[in-house]
């Protein structure tokens, strides 16, 4: 099955269907995310069982301010499809989707870890990579890089472009 | 005055019998609990610094939490700071191991979002390093799981191959790792003089090394029974873990991105994916000596295509990389002659390369996802432009991340010693997981 193929089975699920670069990327809300994940999965043409990556991105300014990013690919056909779902800023809550592919527990705690974004019923939300204490979400685009205390000795790195070198 | 009395005191037969069944009843009591150790992160058998929260009742293992994030660099934060171009520095230094493999799967994905195709033979040399490296990553595996299972002489000699071939990435780049060799558009530059001979002379030493190692090992009755049956995970908990690569493929699962989703021109190349269905430690074994030998295999279709001259960069200005470059003894550095030709010769040159360097490469708005298949799986690069001339977003679907969930129920209910066996089995880089 081509991209323009699978964009069309797909599209007869869900309709926000958008093929790019050889890519096809379908944004749904985030209340029918569990219901259409399980439905590409089980549909027997698509068969989208494996789930690469879950990530985020961040558009400050933008309305929905966080899109959720999830890979998804076939093991049996080799194709692969884009699940995006836009978070508001002051409500950035999305179903865990652990119940249908339980890799996604690592990916949905470093997604919490780096954007703030919270995945409802995930079985243990907490961060990945960054140490427990930590305050702040370092890959939202208002965290500067740098700007943190060192914790050591009370030394305080400034943010690059506040170096004075 | 009273523990000097107590001292005394231990000479007598009642005090001696008191202690006795106060040592039996605390004994008693010691065993109806369980014990929760850590090991690591400073540990040998760990790879790096992974640390794992083991509950154990006696020797069995009762659950195992693997907890990540000591290497954590900000990898993915600082290529948002840095031009596309230097984005290749960053990510060749997320998966130690495998860092031709960063490098190519970051370049594919920023190709891909400007459209672009680098030349015929730059991606023969992106498949040749590839592989080459594919063969070094796999020796320190079996170097390591060596060491890790008792099995010294194999350490000593994995290491010593894969000596070997860093001195032809350090020939060809001029580095042993983080090369920033592949570059957007093709590749730094042309084999060195001489090159292609020392990679022959490997490629003649190779095969009859990788049978030495199953000589030592295969059939070696520790190495059995540490290995065979140990660290079960068969293919459908593998695939609902997102585990890809040689531990998935030694569950009987023949995914790999090579062979089905081509790229570099992959499906040019005769090589076969290679299984097994035991989904054992012992499986993941012959599936990564095998492995060596198909990359070796790869690496020979390679030479015979690189008889064909050609360019190792695309022509577009406005895409590559202004300088010329040569290795020097710190790596790779502008040559002197260009240096002479932008300072002395062209103003124009200079105002191109000062423009190029400093501002680098605009990229079309737009996301993609490009998977290549490393020595532990899919690793794959989700990058997003806003047509900035630095990226907006660049994820890095490492497969040591994915495959370490994997941990906790391969090593529930075997026993300590096998935690080490499985965790050598996966074959996890701490540099890729924590980025």
């Amino acid at each position: 099955m081509n991209v323009a193929e699978l964009a069309e089975r797909v599209r007869a699920r869900v309709p926000d269907v958008a093929v790019a670069r050889g890519e096809a990327t379908v944004l749904v809300e985030r209340d029918r995310l569990i219901e259409t994940l399980g439905t590409l999965r089980d549909d027997e043409e698509l068969r989208l069982d494996f789930l690469s990556s879950v990530t985020a991105t961040d558009w400050p300014g933008r309305e929905p301010r966080f899109r959720v990013v999830y890979e998804l690919s076939s093991t049996e056909h080799h194709h692969r499809l884009r699940v995006k779902v836009g978070l508001p800023e002051d409500d950035p809550h999305v179903p865990s989707v652990t119940g249908l592919f339980p890799t996604a527990n690592w990916h949905e705690r470093e997604t919490y870890d780096f954007y703030g974004v919270v995945f409802d019923g995930h079985p243990n939300l907490r961060r990945i990579l960054l140490p427990d204490g930590w305050e702040g979400w370092p890959l939202r685009k208002t965290e500067e890089l740098g700007g943190v205390d060192t914790r050591y000795h009370g030394a305080f790195i400034p943010p690059v472009d506040r170096r004075t070198t | 005055m009273t523990a000097g009395r107590a001292r005394g005191d231990l000479g007598t037969d009642e005090r001696v019998t008191e202690i006795d069944e106060l040592s039996v009843a605390s004994t008693h009591e010691i065993r109806q609990e369980t014990m929760v150790i850590n090991m690591g992160p400073q540990h040998p058998s760990t790879h790096g610094v992974l640390r794992l929260l083991l509950e154990l009742d006696g020797e069995t293992v009762l659950s195992g939490e693997p907890i990540v994030g000591y290497l954590h660099t900000g990898i993915e934060k600082n290529t948002e700071y840095r031009t596309w171009q230097q984005g290749v520095t960053y990510v060749t230094r997320a998966d130690y191991l495998s860092p031709f493999f960063n490098e190519v799967g970051y370049c594919l994905a920023v190709e891909k979002l400007l459209g672009i195709e680098a030349p015929p033979r730059a991606q023969v040399l992106r498949v040749l390093f590839c592989e080459m490296n594919r063969i070094a990553s796999h020796l320190v595996w079996l170097a390591t799981s060596g060491m890790e299972l008792g099995a010294v002489s194999v350490m000593l000699y994995g290491f010593r191959e894969r000596e070997q071939i860093l001195d032809i990435f350090e020939a060809a780049t001029g580095l042993r790792m983080n090369h920033a060799y592949v570059r957007i558009g093709g590749v730094v530059m042309d084999l060195p003089e001489g090159g292609e001979g020392r990679i022959v002379e490997f490629l003649d030493m190779m095969p009859g090394r990788i049978d030495e190692y199953e000589r030592l090992l295969t059939k070696n009755p520790i190495w059995i029974q540490r290995n065979v049956g140990i660290g079960a995970l068969p293919a459908a908990d593998a695939l609902a873990l997102g585990v890809t690569g040689p531990t998935l493929r030694a569950a009987g699962v023949p995914l790999d991105v090579r062979r089905d989703e081509p790229y570099c021109g992959y499906e040019t190349y005769e090589f076969d994916v290679v299984t097994r269905d035991a989904a054992d430690c012992f499986a993941r074994y012959e599936v990564r000596i095998e492995e060596m030998r198909q990359s070796l295999r790869i690496v020979e279709q390679c030479l015979d295509r690189l008889r064909e001259p050609g360019p190792v960069m695309v022509e577009d200005p406005k895409v590559r990389w202004p300088a010329q470059l040569e290795v020097g003894p710190d790596g790779i550095g502008n040559s002197q002659r260009y240096i002479e030709h932008i300072m002395e010769e062209s103003m124009e040159a200079l105002i191109h390369h000062f423009k190029m360097v400093t501002e680098g490469v605009s990229v079309p708005p737009g996301e993609v996802y490009v998977p290549v298949e490393s020595p532990r799986g899919e690793l794959g690069f989700y990058v997003v432009s806003d047509g900035g001339n630095k990226p907006y977003r660049v994820r890095m679907r490492d497969p040591s991340f994915a495959n370490l969930q994997a941990v906790s129920q391969m090593v529930e209910g075997g026993l300590v010693a096998d935690v080490i066996a499985v965790i050598a089995s996966l074959d996890p880089v701490l540099g890729g997981v924590d980025r």
